[in-house]
């Protein structure tokens, strides 16, 4: 039976990326649906009317929103090249820290990212310590699941793309190998991976989304 | 599961995030040993199994902790999965829709936390009509998943969505009572309302929605110092 996948995403989100890995990684074919977020499309909003946002998968016409849920959704779905660990106990281990990524990593350098930079140092000092953690997740591991690319690599595979981003933006170091050997290396092989590497937005593009963010923010926290 | 199979929950009495697990387990049937934990003293047990976020609740299943709430009571579901229910859905589809309920009713839990910071009014005000507009979002995605007017709640049939609702909404006379205004209205919301009346009925709820008085105190003195968990 032909199965109907369809994907809505933007070029940039790192959320909507997740997927589109995960699709490619297990093989699945798919229609990609590209959104313009100031200008969302009817049936956008039709199949994520509470958010409204990307991503959102559509299978057979049935909508799965928010990107951990549709990841956890595709490896339920399409058994084969597993993405998250069989063990009860690896698995919980690797959704705690996707929500970790998520909330405590994503705020602290977001954090970062709107400083000015007489303020990047203090700015720095959470994401630096949040970085820490993850590092220590990743001791003895090329990946982090093992060997192969899995679920928590997804989780994480926007911050292998914006370290290089913000670091350039701002001028700055975060990730440096003597400091962060594990998640130096484990950047390396992400960014190069098969399949991986083929899904990255361009960076020039990037670059200048991501200054003219960070230009908006410092514009509107200037005191009056 | 094994002879030697040795279940700790680390709580705190009036946790919502607590009382979830504690629900999880006892629908499940899982007998367990339970530590109160003093979150102002946090003992060493609990920031050596939850060194990241220091926050219970934390499930310790044969020397291995399992931390946050979701994460847990999935754990629960994937680990005795032939105890009692299965808390989720079988079919993948029902499983993500349950999942990004449960999502939901977080977002709807922190809405409701930012009632109890003692803001001015304007800001109370503004709390209170975020509070508002994800249950009347909650409310109308619920009817989605139940046809008839009130979900039919039976204890061999509870779920994460119930588990969710009755630790989220289930205070909420305790909460009116702290902050003068209603928490959870019967015209607004009646799908929630009677949901969550059916629920505090139940035996096995009972046995963990915490001690009104108590928890009035202890909202009191949480609205008046702002503490924040």
């Amino acid at each position: 039976m032909a199965e109907e996948v369809k994907l809505f995403r933007t070029w940039s989100s790192g959320y909507a990326l997740r997927i589109v890995w995960a699709l490619k990684l297990k093989g699945i074919e798919y229609e990609t649906i590209f959104e313009d977020l100031t200008n969302k499309s009817p049936s956008l909003l039709q199949y994520n009317p509470i958010h409204g946002k990307v991503p959102v998968l559509v299978h057979d016409g049935k909508p799965v929103c928010e990107s951990l849920v549709i990841l956890e959704y595709v490896d339920e779905t399409w058994k084969h090249n597993p993405l998250l660990p069989q063990d009860p106990c690896e698995k919980s281990m690797a959704r705690f820290w996707a929500n970790f990524g998520d909330d405590k990593l994503m705020k602290s350098i977001s954090q970062l990212f709107i400083a000015r930079e007489k303020d990047q140092d203090v700015a720095a000092v959470e994401a630096l310590e949040n970085l820490k953690l993850v590092e220590e997740q990743l001791k003895g591991k090329k990946f982090f699941h093992g060997e192969t690319i899995g679920y928590l690599d997804l989780a994480f595979g926007w911050f292998a793309d914006f370290v290089s981003i913000l670091e350039e933006i701002m001028s700055l170091k975060l990730v440096d190998g003597e400091r962060f050997p594990h998640l130096s290396s484990w950047i390396q092989h992400f960014i190069d991976a098969p399949v991986i590497r083929d899904c990255w937005p361009p960076r020039d593009k990037m670059i200048i989304k991501f200054q003219v963010m960070r230009e908006k923010y410092l514009a509107a926290a200037t005191p009056k | 599961m094994g002879e030697e199979d040795r279940v700790i929950l680390h709580g705190m009495w009036a946790s919502t995030y607590v009382k979830r697990v504690e629900l999880a387990l006892k629908i499940k049937g899982i007998p367990f040993e339970y530590v109160e934990e003093d979150l102002s003293n946090k003992s060493a047990l609990l920031l050596k199994y939850n060194p990241v976020q220091k926050k219970v609740p934390v499930l310790v299943h044969n020397g291995k902790p399992i931390c946050e709430s979701l994460v847990i009571l999935e754990y629960i579901d994937e680990t005795w999965p032939s105890h009692g229910l299965q808390l989720l859905p079988k079919d993948p589809y029902e499983r993500a829709r349950v999942r990004f309920w449960a999502a939901y009713i977080q977002q709807l839990l922190e809405s409701m936390a930012k009632l109890f910071n003692p803001d001015h009014k304007e800001a109370q005000e503004k709390a209170l009509e975020e509070m508002y507009e994800k249950q009347r979002i909650l409310e109308e995605g619920m009817r989605e998943f139940f046809p008839e007017e009130s979900p039919n709640v039976h204890p061999e049939k509870l779920g994460i969505l119930d588990i969710m609702i009755v630790s989220t909404l289930g205070a909420f006379r305790a909460q009116e009572e702290v902050l003068g205004v209603k928490t959870l209205d019967p015209e607004k919301n009646p799908l929630l309302f009677s949901w969550v009346e059916a629920l505090i009925q139940l035996p096995v709820v009972k046995e963990i929605i915490p001690p009104f008085e108590k928890l009035v105190s202890l909202l009191q003195f949480i609205k008046q110092n702002g503490i924040r968990f």
